[in-house]
């Protein structure tokens, strides 16, 4: 396999640290680009997720131990900033699901669908949020 | 003549549809999930244990962890074909992936029959 073939007609700024810092994104490409941050998020995070789930089902003891775990304040915080990749990437998602099938593709449409997908991914952060506090 | 590279890609649409059959059963799972854990039941652990006891839950839950592998494949895939360039690095770190998918799959089924 090689480099060059790959990288042939590829488009120019598939480039982390442009998109991160160079360049400004429109909403509509910050909605995108937080698509990919938090589905990795949840990816590494699910290893952590897991083993509270497989610990909260072992005992009665263990279930108590991981409720006062998930209590402690950074883990709140940690849980917080999971639960809003969670409902970042549905709303985002359900938002793509639109586009694939042609709704709300032109400018306008996009900006607002992406304001609605920023605050109904905090809406619901919040929400949530405040269910687990 | 097309020429194909070794990107870890298919090429066609399987993937795409893929990716979002799998997140249309995941939206549905965690809509039911929602709904049963914040029904008014305060979650007990005897509560907790019943419903992952339940053989709906637990076929739902193997469901949701499937399409989770698979959406998780081909999202965290995408990611390394955009922006890992050297072919060796970007086939590790796709092997790496795979191997954490599997391990995430079946240690869910051992959460769910114990």
């Amino acid at each position: 396999m090689s480099s060059a073939a790959a990288k042939k007609n590829r488009p120019k700024y598939l480039n982390l640290q442009a998109l991160l810092f160079e360049i400004r994104l429109p909403l509509p490409a910050r909605i995108s680009i937080l698509h990919r941050i938090s589905g990795a998020l949840l990816f590494v995070a699910m290893v952590w997720l897991l083993w509270m789930l497989d610990r909260s089902l072992t005992s009665e003891a263990a279930f108590e131990a991981i409720r006062r775990y998930a209590g402690l304040l950074p883990v709140k915080l940690a849980l917080l900033v999971l639960i809003w990749a969670y409902c970042h990437h549905f709303c985002a998602g359900i938002r793509h699901l639109f586009l694939d099938l042609h709704k709300g593709v032109d400018l306008a449409s996009a900006r607002a669908s992406s304001w609605a997908v920023f605050a109904a991914s905090l809406a619901l952060t919040a929400w949530l949020g405040a269910k687990l506090w | 003549m097309v020429s194909r590279v070794v990107t870890g890609a298919r090429y066609g649409m399987r993937d795409w549809l893929v990716q979002r059959v799998t997140a249309v059963i995941m939206s549905v799972y965690t809509v039911i999930v929602l709904v049963v854990l914040l029904g008014g039941v305060p979650i007990s652990y005897a509560v907790w244990k019943d419903l992952f006891t339940q053989g709906w839950m637990r076929v739902a839950t193997l469901l949701f962890a499937a399409s989770l592998a698979w959406h998780l494949w081909v999202g965290v895939r995408n990611i390394l074909m955009d922006y890992v360039k050297p072919d060796g690095l970007r086939l590790t770190l796709q092997v790496m992936t795979l191997l954490t998918i599997a391990a995430y799959l079946g240690w869910t089924i051992q959460i769910l029959w114990r």
